[in-house]
């Protein structure tokens, strides 16, 4: 069970209005703890006249957590979702009998891997359903009714005779009676009346106003506004710095150095070293920045440029003497190689990639003596909980975190690095502030998307038919200075040696080898399916196309009999081929694959993929005329079993279409002399409405247990893109991203 | 040092700081309106739109000096007699997701439907505001909404 029910026991108490609150209870030696930060979040409460207010728990980054999390506690509770006030809780932890003393007093509250759904699905559920249950006790009792013979609607306990009361009326008693410790019986799906149904973005209306609060909202009376010059040269450091000028410019109060993180101390903090300018406003720090005369040491990494790691790559993968690691062997490739009839080899390039959320990063902090207040888009607020701590010293339970919506995450928010720099230049003077990024900033200082070439070669009999498959990566591996990686595989986040065809083909084999760079990389949404669809996929429809089969059929050939494999990554522990053809098959049939007569130059592609539990589909319908693909339809097929809100669902993967489709057409960040060559958005073009299309998304009901579905619409994107542009004009893209490769 | 005398949601109001600072960090540093968002600096996102005079104009490229008896108004101005129709349409059609753009996207919306009361899918496609999230499909659903809500009110 999660670490909410384990842990901490949930407690309900009375209001002053005469209602109740449910929240999570702390052990009695910590009542003097407890009074002083449980603060005014809770799970629910129910007051007389008042909206019945939902905590939302998770870290919202755009995924929409903030209105699905509290779904699944209105609908135990039963309450109307229109009765509904949701609000954001804080990062909290309490203290426990645990080995370090402290537990989340919440459960999870980070976004990363598309977890919150499946997560909080039984835990979330049984908040609201125990609460339910001491309503309903407390009506029994004023009724004298056994508890049987009531039910529950929209907030109120229905009696069989049919009186009926509402949950407000009924609070101040249940606040008093005893909460179940043990799970409490759940609905089942065919009873829900708010799992399941469309559902607006719960805060929609603060975000429209402008009234909603991001990280770089945080307005705290007396603040500074701090802005770093970063050493442009990976692991670099400071050479000469001259802050005379910085500090004349007019608002700007210190000069603060930063130091260079030790990638050995086994603990991550900033990414670089730098010269932070604290000032009044923003406006100051910038022109105080400007100012600084500050020359930098390059650094071990300094000759480094992505053209040369793809060469690096290239050797590794040409050298018969290589030696790669061993992540998944089936049967015997190289035999099935020396007897081929043929065999087919294409190589696939990825480029680094850079999140660019559109809040550029930042962070709020104050720290006191034995206590911290930090203020910050996050999607590891935990990290930053730990980061803090061991930069300080500060006990965890005295640092408070507030988690206002982020302007998207994308896997960048996982580290904290913003926040060990507020830190840092914290410490130095002393006084509250918050640090500000520009968008070059965080273009140049991000946790990369890694970069490499990945090698498939099939081999195929006399007859045509499939014998073996080799998937060889080389690439700058997800491992960077990361302690816990210590004992990861090497291809982590970099090969899916589990995903299909594997265990479709009965020689098959998945081979990895790490290349040193200096970047750092990070994790990129959908890391490791997003990193391996593309060659995946693209090389199923090459083998189609060379054994002259289509690739639809090829591909359902290839899936077989609807079943369930192991699949070792996140997401697992099984992967389903019924699953992946069913999604597969729908987009097929909702673009009229082979059914519609397509216009001259059109062609269709299309790409299937398992991420984290969840199974997509992408059909597209192209051209390309003069130089430009144009993609004429776009379908998108989702499969991530029990949808907690399809409009929340449909959200996901039309924006993941779109940041496919962006990322497929126009994104890469390059190295030269050991720096970023990108600044801002005119060399990192994001798709703009002209280009975006529509995105036709069917999302298929299953039963299965919900995967969540941040990150499950984009890895097929790509191929789905450029299997398109093969059918239509005959020209195989096999590097990202496609740029101007049709011009030729 | 002259100070600008400029008009800000409707209200006059005079500056006497760094004429260079651009309009964006005067307005989330020093009036305490953060509904105007950064995302570039270099007038290539449109999260900082503002309207000036009426018209859609990115806030993070105007110098203070060039506002002298200038009307700015901003997002947290766009609803304040009830929900201007891209708001209410921008709700329905649920288009925000992380929402860090949809304050400058609803500003040029708003300018849009002011010149081009019934855009078609290229006017929309005018707009070159940044979505990082993606919510491209859903913001040219919602235009075309608030369009048609526009319409009905002109009518009744
Ligand atoms: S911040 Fe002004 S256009 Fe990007
Ligand atoms: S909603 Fe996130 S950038 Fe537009």
């Amino acid at each position: 069970m999660s670490t909410l029910s384990r842990r901490a026991f949930m407690q309900l108490s009375a209001t002053a209005l005469g209602g109740l609150v449910f929240n999570v209870g702390f052990p009695a030696r910590a009542k003097a703890f407890a009074d002083r930060v449980q603060g005014p979040w809770v799970f629910v409460r129910i007051d007389p006249d008042q909206p019945i207010v939902i905590g939302a728990r998770g870290a919202e980054i755009g995924q929409g957590v903030k209105t699905s999390l509290p779904m699944l506690i209105a609908e135990e509770l039963d309450v109307g979702w229109p009765q509904v006030k949701v609000e954001q809780l804080p990062y909290a932890l309490i203290p426990a009998e645990t080995e370090a003393g402290i537990a989340a007093k919440y459960g999870p509250q980070g976004a990363g891997g598309s977890t919150s759904i499946p997560d909080g699905f039984e835990e979330l559920r049984q908040v609201g359903a125990k609460l339910r249950r001491v309503l309903m006790q407390a009506a029994a009792e004023r009724w004298q009714t056994p508890i049987e013979a009531l039910s529950t609607r929209d907030g109120r306990v229905l009696h069989a005779d049919g009186r009926e009361i509402a949950y407000a009326q009924l609070a101040a008693r249940a606040a008093e009676l005893p909460i179940s410790e043990d799970p409490v019986a759940l609905k089942s799906a065919k009873d829900f009346r708010i799992i399941g149904k469309a559902t607006r973005v719960a805060d929609a209306e603060d975000i429209v106003t402008g009234r909603a609060t991001f990280g770089i909202d945080a307005r705290v009376d007396g603040a500074l506004v701090a802005m770093i010059a970063r050493c442009p040269y990976f692991e670099g450091d400071i050479e000469s710095l001259d802050g005379r000028a910085a500090l004349a410019v007019p608002g700007v109060r210190h000069v603060v150095r930063i130091p260079r993180p030790d990638p050995d101390k086994g603990l991550v903090t900033n990414l670089a070293a730098g010269v932070a300018v604290v000032a009044d406003d923003t406006w100051s720090a910038k022109k105080g920045r400007d100012a600084l005369k500050v020359t930098w040491k390059r650094g071990p990494w300094s000759g480094d440029s992505s053209a040369a790691l793809e060469q690096k790559a290239l050797r590794a993968l040409d050298d018969p003497g290589s030696s790669f690691d061993d992540a998944r062997s089936d049967g015997d490739f190289a035999a099935a190689r020396a007897s081929a009839a043929r065999v087919i080899e294409a190589d696939y390039f990825m480029p680094f990639l850079a999140h660019c959320t559109m809040e550029p990063q930042n962070a709020f902090i104050d720290l006191r003596e034995d206590s911290a207040l930090l203020i910050a888009s996050m999607q590891s607020p935990g990290g930053a909980s730990r980061m803090i701590n061991a930069m300080t010293g500060i006990n965890r339970l005295n640092i408070d975190i507030r988690m206002p919506r982020a302007g998207g995450g994308f896997g960048r928010r996982l580290e904290n690095d913003f926040v060990a720099e507020a830190v840092h230049i914290a410490k130095a003077i002393g006084k509250p502030l918050r640090l500000i990024w520009t968008r070059e900033d965080d273009m140049q200082n991000d946790w990369y998307r890694p970069s490499g070439v990945h090698r498939l070669a099939a081999t195929l009999d006399e007859n045509g038919a499939l014998t073996g498959w080799s998937h060889r990566a080389a690439a700058s591996d997800r491992r960077f200075r990361l302690p816990d990686f210590a004992d990861a595989s090497s291809w982590i986040a970099c090969l899916d040696p589990d995903a299909f065809p594997a265990g479709c083909i009965a020689n098959y084999q998945a081979e990895f080898m790490p290349l040193e760079f200096g970047l750092a990389r990070g994790w990129w949404r959908g890391p490791l399916p997003s990193f391996t669809a593309f060659a995946i996929q693209s090389f199923v429809d090459e083998i189609a196309a060379a054994a002259g089969q289509d690739p639809l059929a090829f591909r359902l050939k290839l899936l077989g009999e609807a079943r369930e494999m192991p699949y070792s990554d996140h997401g697992g522990p099984t992967i389903h081929t019924g699953r992946l053809a069913g999604v597969l098959k729908r987009a097929a049939n909702e673009i009229g694959y082979g059914i519609n007569t397509l216009p001259e130059g059109h062609g269709i592609g299309m790409a299937v993929h398992f991420v984290f539990g969840g199974y997509t589909a992408h059909a597209m319908q192209v051209s390309v005329r003069e130089g430009r693909v144009r993609v004429h339809r776009c379908v998108c097929v989702t499969d991530v079993g029990q949808v907690v809100n399809p409009l929340g669902v449909e959200a996901q993967m039309m924006g993941a279409t779109i940041d496919g489709l962006s990322t497929a057409l126009n994104l890469q960040i390059t190295v030269h002399d050991g720096k970023i060559e990108q600044g801002n958005f005119p060399d990192y073009p994001l798709l703009r409405m002209a280009d975006a299309p529509d995105v036709e998304v069917h999302i298929l009901h299953t039963e299965f247990a919900p995967s969540g579905a941040g990150e499950m619409g984009i890895p097929t994107v790509a191929p789905a893109l450029t299997n398109a542009i093969f059918a239509a004009s005959g020209k195989r893209i096999r590097r990202l991203p496609i740029g101007n490769q049709l011009q030729s | 040092m002259m100070s600008t005398v400029f008009s800000l949601n409707g209200t006059k109001v005079a500056f006497d700081g760094d004429p260079d600072m651009p309009l964006l960090w005067y307005l989330r540093d020093h009036a305490g309106l953060t509904g105007t968002k950064y995302g570039c600096g270099i007038a290539a996102c449109g999260a900082c739109t503002v309207h000036v005079d009426g018209s859609a104009a990115r806030s993070c490229v105007l110098p203070m000096q060039s506002l002298a008896g200038k009307n700015i108004s901003t997002i947290e101005n766009l609803g304040a007699n009830g929900l201007h129709a891209v708001q209410r349409a921008w709700i329905e059609e649920d288009v925000p997701q992380c929402g860090y753009c949809q304050a400058g996207q609803l500003m040029a919306a708003a300018d849009l439907l002011k010149r081009v009361p019934v855009p078609s899918d290229s006017d929309i496609a005018t707009i070159s505001n940044l979505c990082r999230c993606g919510t491209y499909p859903r913001i040219r659903k919602a235009i075309h909404r608030a369009a048609a809500m526009l319409r009905e009110e002109a009518d009744a």
